[in-house]
């Protein structure tokens, strides 16, 4: 499972590569907390265009990344969702506490 | 009702599955014509079931998963089933946000997913016996 970051403006970028379920949610979680432990972002943009596929481990790798953002009073975002993530992302009641933008560039002047 | 067609799967309890199981009924259902929409909905749902399984029923230990899957006309079935330890409460498993794991970060919202997603969902359960969910999605394609 391929995660790749990116720092902007000290916003971390999240590139998730590959469908997020329960099998693959254990090593995106430890690659994304590695990454903002390391480089302590003020908020964090996941970038959803290479995720086809993701259940509610998704949702729960998701809130708690959202959580550990929130306790520095950062925030979070999403960017690039596709339909059926829209839809898993919705009906958890996401929508309320991440906001989803278009693309990078409207989540990084949002944020 | 006629059963069109039908077929069983039957796997080890690991999470490397998941993505197979989720994969083998969506190209079994494939032959109804599906939307692009109805197939997501089927592979995650199917996904929560087997996730289920895997860490409530059988807690990550070694086990196995059926899944039987009919085509009747439009409507597909699936049947989820495990030999695992069962769950207590069928009701409170089912509430949403409700985990028995929060230490393991579960947003507890499986079963409101397979229900959003899927026509009907039932669960017949026995402490110490294992779990059966069955689910039934009619196609609106076509």
């Amino acid at each position: 499972m391929n995660v790749g970051f990116d720092l902007v403006n000290n916003k971390l970028i999240i590139r998730i590569d590959g469908d997020i379920d329960h099998h693959t949610c254990e090593e995106i979680r430890s690659k994304i907390d590695n990454e903002i432990m390391k480089r302590n972002p003020k908020s964090i943009i996941f970038d959803m265009k290479n995720v086809n596929f993701m259940d509610s481990s998704g949702i729960g790798v998701i809130i708690g990344r959202y959580k550990l953002i929130m306790t520095s009073g950062g925030i979070a975002a999403m960017v690039n969702v596709k339909p059926q993530i829209k839809r898993v992302y919705e009906i958890c009641g996401l929508k309320k506490i991440i906001p989803v933008y278009e693309n990078e560039k409207q989540a990084l002047e949002s944020i | 009702m006629r059963i069109d067609n039908e077929m069983k799967l039957e796997f080890m309890s690991k999470s490397q599955n998941e993505s197979f199981a989720r994969s083998v009924v969506a190209a079994f259902i494939a032959q109804l014509d599906p939307t692009i929409d109805e197939l997501a909905d089927v592979k995650t749902a199917v996904s929560e079931a087997v996730t289920n399984a895997i860490i409530h029923g059988y807690e990550c230990q070694n086990g196995s998963i059926i899944i039987i899957s009919r085509i009747l006309d439009k409507t597909v079935e699936i049947e989820i089933k495990d030999c695992g330890k069962g769950i207590e409460d069928i009701e409170l498993a089912r509430q949403p946000l409700y985990t028995s794991k929060p230490e393991l970060e579960r947003s507890g919202m499986g079963f409101t997913v397979m229900e959003t997603f899927m026509d009907e969902v039932e669960v017949e359960s026995q402490s110490g016996v294992g779990t059966t969910v069955r689910m039934k999605k009619t196609f609106k394609s076509i």
